[in-house]
Parts: C-alpha cells; structure tokens; sequence
C-alpha cells in the first residue's frame, strides 16, 4: 500500500519558486496498477521521484507499507524513459548488478540473471553492451534488472514512450505477463490514454502544475487483457472517451 | 624497399579512371605509411646534404654524425646508466603524480563541502609554473634521483587531478539514483558507478601527463644531476657537442614515443566496452 497525504513539492531555481504538485492525496491498493496521466510538465515524474524517495515533498507525507518515506526507497523498483544501464557492463552484468550489490556470489547470480534475460525475451544478447541494443531491447534489459531484485512496487515513468508503436504493444504484453505472475503494485506514468487503460485497473488524471487530481477513472475491463485488442472494444472506448473530456479541459486550459 | 611500396599505390591509383579519382585524404593506411616513412628519409637526405654545405655542422651536426655518437655510446655501453636514470624518475614519478591526483580528484570530487573551500588554492596553485619548483626540489630531495622524481609527479599530479575531477563530476546522476534504489551501499556506489564512469577522463589526464612526467625529469636532470638524459644533453651543449646534444634528443623521443603506447595499450584493454559501442 503507497499513501501519500496533502502531498506538494516546491522547487527553487535561485529566488524563482517552481510549484510542481500541490495536495495530492493518494491511495495505492497493493496489487494494483494504476496510471498517472496528465499534460506533460506537470509534476508527475516528481511525483515518482517522492514515491522512490529521491525527492523529499516540501509538504505532507508519504507512506510506503504504513511507513514514512524519508530516504531512498529500496522496496520499489523504478523504471525512467531513459534506461540507466551502466554501459560498460554487457546485458548480463546489467541485470545481474542487483544481486551483485547484494553480495550474491557469480555463478549463483549468472543463472537468476539468464532466467530473467529469458523471460524478457532478451536471450542471446547477454554478452551486448548496451550501446550496440535497440531501445526496444534496452527496455527489456531495464526490465529484467529492476524484476531480478524483487521488489513488490514498480514505479515506470514513460518507459515505453520512446518505443514505436508495435514494439510497444509487445512490452505490454510482457509486462501484464510478468505483472499477472508476480502481482507487484504497479505505479505508471504516460502521455498516452491508450497504454493507460490498456494496462491500469485505475487511473488519475492530474492537472496542469502544480499537479493536482482532477479526476479518477476505473478500468473495470477484464484481465488478462489482449493488449492488441482491448482496445477496439466498446467498454474501451466509453471508458477512453471519459478520461479524454476531462483530459482535455486541462490541454484547452494549457493553450489559453 | 619503402621508395617503391610507396610509388606503387600512387601509380594505381593514377591509372584508375579520372571519375572515381579520390581525394588525397583519403588515400588507405599502408600507402600513407609509406608515405610518411618517405617523408622522414626525405628529411634525412636534406639534413644529411646541407651540414656543412648550407649551414655549419657546429649548428645543425647530421644525421651520420648523430648515429655514429649514438652507437658508439651504445657500444661503450655509457648510454645506458643515463636512459636507466630517466626512466626510472619518469616511471616513479608518473605513478606517484598519477595516484596522488586521482585520489585526490575523487575525493574532492565526492566533497562539495572541500572542493569549494580548497578551489582558489588549488586553481591558484595549478597556474603556478611547476618548473620554477625545481630548485626548491633540489633543496628539499638532494641532487639525487628523488629531486626528478618529485618534479615530475608535481607535473602529473595537476593534470591527473584535473581530470579525474572533472571526471566524477560528469557522472550521470540517474545512474546513482538507479542504483540507490537497488540498495547500493556508498562504496559500492564508487566502485560500480563513478570510477568506471570517470575511467575515460581519468585516461586523459594520464595520457596528457605522460610527457609531462619525462619533462619533469629531463628538466631536474638539466638543472642539477649527474646522469639521465636531460643531464646528457646539458653536458654535451656544455661540450659544443651537436651530433651528443642530437643523439641524446633522438633517445629522449624513443622513449616518449614508447611511454605514449604503452598508454594507449592500457586504455584499450580496460576499456573495450567503448571500443565495441561507437
């Protein structure tokens, strides 16, 4: 369970002041995933940066599992649109970098690492650097890192945004796989309407900064979703169509 | 041998037609090699034809004079006490410069708090001449082997530190913060993510400070010493002698040529990540 009370941030550039989120109050249910959606610019990736304890909030509090997040929070695993891969390490020694701070000794971790590399549908690159990788498979060695050490909350700030479009549908797909057989809390902020209600339970729209919640949204579709398909359906659209109104007062606003 | 590998390339190439004629910039590596070998003996002849025809062998010696002294030094076996002495300062003296700035970059570097207070000292202390310590040196270390090596660590340790500074600096914050959320104690931090990322920069400085680590030495050799080969070129100016003062230049530049490599050598070896990935 993520709670965050009356939650805002302020930033300060020299003397001007930045309010990125203001009195967000939030409540994660375990298991569940929920997309944050919002103009871009808004403070959600702020909002993460709290959640995983990077950030401190200038305001209110935040609770991880009934505890108060005061420095960095190694329950979570987080995933940016960039992909934090050490670029001198091959794919194997980038997904195997958890257990190796965790002291797990090589060969043990070699093998955690090559079953994880599989499951992302990674094998056979293990011995890349990631600058010879796709994007695409960057994503899944990401991925692969971040579900190696466990952790029971996945914070994803627009991992797919960079993707084209089928190869986004095939990180879906793998992701609600993976999701469905671990069932970690999942916590994902995107620009696109369409992966938010094909992959969420819930989701939020917030408004322009400071980021507020303007409105949530159930995604009552059922599981397991056809990631290529959902989308052509009716309850789809009706729910698409909801968020979009709501959505798009914030986008006529920015424009003013 | 090399007059006609040289020639050849050159002759294909002209036969070629005169469409897909290419720029001389871009002519293949063994054809330039060549080029550049005949270049060197062009030089040679030259130097070798105008001593004591167009300018005075007092002045400029030649090249048959220079290596008939360097083979008799060889022969005499007198050369090697002095190229013993330089590399040794050189060698030393680069790896104390080359220790003491990196830990000291990284330190600083991991510092906000003592990288700004020690910042004017230290900027201040860097656009000091290192050369005009020398004396200082020789009061502190004797004539003796240690003045050179001192010498020459100052001269590495800026360049290194410099380097390796701006190296930690550079670090990608992201990568930190991905790997705090993966429970990385501090060190371990240092270890995974900052030293391999400042790698690069820390190459730099090492291989800029290379030559400096031989001027250091040639330098306090010159100024106070009684063996090395800036002693020997001081000795054989001293002696109105240009073909020693020559010869002793040509090992000198032997040796910067091998130091550079060897450089060069490391760097590729640790860092074939870099190799592979442009």
């Amino acid at each position: 369970m993520i709670e965050l009370h009356g939650i805002g941030k302020t930033f300060r550039k020299g003397r001007e002041e930045v309010r990125a989120v203001a009195g967000v109050d939030l409540e994660i249910a375990p298991h569940s995933i929920v997309a944050l959606i919002g103009p871009s610019g808004c403070g959600k990736s702020t909002l993460l940066n709290m959640i995983a304890g990077l950030y401190q909030p200038s305001e209110g509090q935040i609770l991880y599992q009934g505890t108060h997040v005061a420095d960095v929070n190694t329950n979570v695993g987080y995933m940016t649109q960039k992909d934090n891969l050490l670029p001198w390490r091959t794919v194997l020694d980038n997904v195997a970098l958890p257990l190796e701070l965790a002291g797990c000794p090589q060969p043990k971790r070699y093998e955690a690492a090559r079953a994880m590399i599989r499951q992302v549908g990674l094998d056979g690159f293990e011995d890349k650097y990631s600058g010879e990788l796709s994007g695409g498979m960057r994503k899944r060695a990401c991925l692969a890192r971040m579900l190696l050490y466990e952790p029971q909350a996945l914070l994803l700030d627009e991992p797919f945004a960079a993707l084209d479009a089928q190869l986004r549908i095939a990180m879906h797909d793998l992701l609600l796989r993976l999701w469905a057989a671990n069932k970690q809390t999942i916590l994902l902020v995107t620009h696109d309407l369409v992966e938010a209600i094909t992959l969420a339970d819930r989701v939020i729209v917030f408004s322009r900064r400071p980021a507020r919640v303007t409105h949530e949204q159930l995604v009552d579709l059922p599981r397991p979703r056809d990631v290529a398909q959902v989308r052509f359906t009716g309850r789809f659209h009706e729910i698409y169509n909801a968020i979009w109104e709501k959505l798009r007062e914030e986008y006529v606003e920015e424009k003013l | 041998m090399t007059a006609s590998q040289t020639v050849t390339p050159k002759r294909s190439e002209r036969a070629q037609p005169r469409a897909t004629r290419k720029p001389l910039g871009d002519m293949g590596q063994p054809a330039m090699l060549g080029l550049q070998v005949l270049f060197g003996i062009a030089l040679l002849v030259v130097w070798e034809l105008s001593a004591g025809r167009l300018v005075d062998k007092f002045m400029i010696s030649s090249p048959t004079d220079v290596v008939t002294r360097l083979w008799g030094w060889i022969a005499s076996g007198t050369i090697y006490v002095h190229i013993w002495a330089t590399i040794y300062a050189t060698v030393i003296g680069f790896v104390i410069g080359a220790i003491a700035g990196v830990v000291g970059g990284l330190w600083l570097g991991l510092s906000p708090f003592l990288s700004r207070l020690l910042d004017p000292y230290i900027w201040a202390f860097n656009a000091l001449p290192k050369v005009a310590l020398a004396p200082l040196f020789i009061l502190w270390f004797g004539l003796g082997i240690n003045s050179k090596i001192a010498l020459a660590a100052v001269l590495v340790v800026f360049l290194v530190f410099v380097n390796t500074f701006a190296g930690v600096r550079e670090v990608d914050p992201d990568l930190v913060d991905s790997l705090r959320l993966m429970r990385a104690k501090r060190r371990q931090i240092l270890t995974k993510v900052v030293l391999p990322s400042a790698t690069s920069w820390i190459f730099v400085g090492l291989k800029t400070a290379v030559p400096y680590a031989l001027i250091g030495t040639i330098i306090g050799e010159m100024i106070a010493a009684n063996r090395g080969l800036g002693y020997l070129v001081q000795r054989s100016g001293a002696e109105f002698d240009t073909a020693g003062v020559f010869a002793a230049l040509v090992v000198i530049a032997v040796l910067a040529v091998i130091f550079n490599e060897m450089v060069g050598r490391v760097q590729d070896r640790i860092q074939g990540w870099k190799v592979v990935s442009r």
